[in-house]
């Protein structure tokens, strides 16, 4: 009986084990990260990923759609533009398991898929990104690397209050522009009006940053002809 | 940069398509009759939404002109809204409309009036107003130099021209030119001739793609190049159209687009495409950032958008370790004939919404023709390669004076901007516009679709036959409902149309219920009459 008993328990393990080794497994016909990264431009992909953040929500053509932070354990993706039901977007949390399929494309440098659609495939299996210090790799060749993902940058200063619209030319509520310096070189970094709009803690600590404020930053690494992140949080030091 | 346009677009069409469906929510106006006084003693505060180039030297001439003319007339006060995109005043607009809150002056495309005026009495016409003696353009009362209707460039005010009535005024204009990296052509061995055509660009582009042992391309030894970018694809194949005088659209806005000819320039574009001798700004981005950093051998983009292109271009959005030193060439749009040169005019014009006050939209009116004065027109059209619209500031010695001194800097006489002035100055003849009814926006957007879905299409590995263009065609008909636009033009805007038979119904219930009640009321007060005598 014991000896039966024994046999049971270690089937049970093995099969236990075997669930969850398959958990964190990519499905069969998704690709990793790495397969996803080795893909040429304009190629067809479905990947597996993890909701992180959306710009809002709108109907594009009489279809949903939003533009989509997502992230794994490997790398980040963004889904430009993405086709989601309203229902299923509000569904949408830190962390959802989504399946996504569409092209990869590039547009002034930032790799993206685009003409792309999603599924929620796993509410249960959830990963929450947490923000990697890019500090020193920023300016380097080597941040490519990290595009589209979550991140922070550390030591920051404030070269000039931010300006709505790269040349300052908007109004509040457009887009806010800052420019930071980290280590002697000066950079772009942006609040993406539709990720945190003028009502947003973030929108509104940027606004009110001033020449010469050390920061930290965190966000997602966004590309456009070169870094340029689009900031959630500002940490004053 | 791109996100807020498509967003904005997007909505302003399913806006547009829902707003065709008839006004019915919107309040009625009485059509503006023009009053014989402007009251210069009442106060009046007006609303003029703008659009700007996100140009920040645009913004500052808009504010100063409104600072100037609240000068002349402090009794106006004008509110200034900045959009730096059509769609999104388009789309806020057409919001506004059913609210009675739109703006007094609007900066606007012609095809967007077109659905506006599907409202009842919402858009003023301004013929009457042109030839007003106190108030018109030149009028006596003006408190400033208003030109004259015959100071206005014939072919511009033409295009403001909407159900035989002037329902706009030009504010700038511009076409598109072919900005070409010649020091890469130099590389190549090719000379620009005098008049670009198709073919020369579609057969350099080619050539262009020829690359080193390393991988790198040998014209420019980078790892990108994409020799042939086109800003707005939706232009391109209007353009190409119109070159060939093939189909697209008539008056009465029949959609002619789905022809022969159009599947011809599609093939042809399908094969650039796959190659990637070909690309698009929806695709890849802006042209002028590709042409700046030495990977892009001819970018078309706007006249106004000149102060982008080149080395030494004032305004730029790529980092400056990313840009190179090349000779910029500005030509004409490449061309099928050559000697019957055509290409697209463009630009801002100025429309104005009803009110319930006549003083208001006089107030508005004369707002909007400050707009005109050399004075705004001339510091405007500096701000890119613009055009004046009026032949009083195009003849002015100021203007004369810009353009002569072009090249002596890089910034108000920046060359490259100047030439694309003159190339709009010198073929003014030669523009055209496409016809304007409720719907042609929808028409102009499903035109550059076309280019868009077969670029994309051949660059995932599609293949252009019978099957693939027939299936786009039936695509980009249903999602921009194109087969809707002749039974929508053709209704009557104001009439509603007959009934739904469940409507006759319940009305027809409603009225009958209400006849029994009075039958019933008037049997009682019978009764009770009969009953009190």
């Amino acid at each position: 009986m014991k000896k039966t008993l024994s046999m049971i328990l270690a089937a049970v393990l093995v099969l236990s084990l075997a669930a969850c080794g398959s958990k964190n497994a990519v499905p069969e016909d998704g690709m990793t990260y790495a397969e996803y990264a080795a893909a040429a431009i304009e190629s067809e992909v479905t990947v597996y990923t993890y909701f992180q953040a959306a710009q809002s929500w709108w109907e594009k053509d009489g279809q949903g759609v939003a533009t989509i932070y997502t992230q794994d354990k490997d790398g980040g993706y963004f889904l430009y533009e993405c086709k989601v039901s309203e229902d299923d977007y509000k569904k949408l949390v830190p962390g959802t398991m989504i399946r996504v399929t569409g092209y990869k494309a590039e547009w002034a440098g930032e790799v993206e898929i685009s003409d792309c659609s999603l599924q929620i495939y796993d509410t249960k299996n959830t990963y929450v990104a947490k923000a990697e210090d890019i500090t020193s790799i920023y300016g380097t060749d080597a941040l490519i690397e990290k595009q589209n993902k979550f991140i922070t940058v550390k030591g920051l200063t404030v070269e000039a209050p931010a300006t709505y619209k790269w040349d300052g030319s908007g109004t509040q509520g457009d887009d806010l522009y800052l420019k930071v310096n980290l280590n002697g070189t000066v950079y772009t970094m942006v609040v993406e009006s539709y990720l945190c709009d003028k009502n947003s803690d973030t929108y509104k600590a940027v606004e009110a940053l001033k020449a010469g404020d050390k920061i930290d930053i965190e966000g997602f690494l966004y590309w456009y002809n070169g870094a340029q992140p689009h900031i959630t949080k500002v940490i004053a030091k | 940069m791109r996100k807020v346009s498509f967003k904005a677009a997007a909505a302003g069409l399913c806006l547009a398509l829902s707003l065709t469906a008839g006004c019915h929510g919107s309040r009625h106006q009485e059509s503006f009759v023009i009053p014989e006084e402007f009251d210069t003693s009442k106060s009046y505060e007006i609303t003029f939404w703008a659009k700007n180039d996100t140009n920040k030297r645009q913004v500052a001439i808009y504010n100063e002109a409104v600072e100037a003319f609240n000068r002349l007339y402090p009794n106006i006060t004008v509110n200034i809204r900045l959009y730096t995109d059509y769609a999104a005043i388009y789309n806020d607009v057409i919001t506004n409309i059913s609210t009675n809150t739109t703006p007094n002056v609007c900066i606007t495309y012609p095809d967007h009036i077109a659905t506006y005026m599907t409202g009842r009495n919402v858009m003023v016409p301004l013929d009457d107003l042109f030839t007003n003696p106190k108030y018109g353009l030149g009028g006596s009362e003006l408190k400033f130099d208003s030109p004259a209707l015959s100071e206005m460039v014939p072919r511009f005010l033409e295009e403001c021209i909407l159900d035989g009535k002037h329902y706009a005024i030009p504010f700038m204009r511009s076409t598109e030119a072919l900005y070409i990296n010649k020091t890469l052509l130099d590389n190549m061995g090719v000379e620009i001739p005098e008049q670009v055509t198709w073919d020369f660009v579609w057969e350099t582009s080619e050539k262009a793609l020829e690359k080193n042992e390393d991988g790198t391309y040998k014209v420019n030894g980078q790892n990108v190049l994409i020799p042939f970018i086109y800003k707005s694809t939706d232009n391109m194949m209007i353009t190409q159209l119109k070159q060939l005088n093939a189909g697209y659209s008539d008056d009465s806005g029949n959609i002619l687009i789905f022809n022969d000819t159009t599947t011809k320039l599609l093939e042809e574009i399908a094969k650039h495409g796959k190659s990637k001798a070909f690309s698009t700004f929806k695709i890849s981005s802006y042209p002028g950032n590709f042409l700046n950093a030495n990977q892009c051998i001819f970018a078309i983009d706007s006249t106004a958008g000149a102060t982008w292109m080149g080395s030494a271009a004032p305004l730029h959005d790529i980092s400056a370790d990313q840009m190179r030193d090349f000779e910029t060439e500005v030509k004409m749009i490449p061309q099928f004939d050559q000697n019957a040169p055509k290409m697209i005019s463009q630009g801002p014009s100025i429309c104005l919404f009803n009110a319930e006050d006549p003083g208001e939209v006089m107030a508005s009116w004369i707002f909007a023709q400050f707009l005109l004065t050399n004075e705004v027109q001339i510091a405007y059209s500096q701000t890119e390669g613009y055009v004046p619209v009026t032949l009083k500031a195009q003849n002015s010695e100021e203007y004369l004076d810009y353009i002569s001194r072009m090249g002596e800097d890089d910034t108000t006489h920046y060359e490259v901007k100047i030439k694309a002035a003159k190339l709009l100055l010198g073929n003014a003849d030669n523009t055209f516009i496409t016809p304007v009814f409720n719907g042609s926006a929808s028409l102009r957007e499903a035109a550059g679709a076309l280019i868009e879905n077969t670029v994309k299409g051949m660059r995932r590995g599609g293949t252009f036959n019978s099957d693939f263009v027939n299936r786009m065609y039936k695509d980009v008909n249903a999602l921009y409902r194109l087969d809707q636009i002749k039974t929508i033009n053709g209704a009557e805007p104001t009439e509603l149309g007959e009934l739904p038979a469940l409507s006759v119904l319940l009305l027809s219930g409603l009225g009958a219920a209400w006849i029994v009640i009075a039958a019933v009321f008037v049997r009682q007060c019978l009764k009770k009459h009969k009953a009190d005598e």
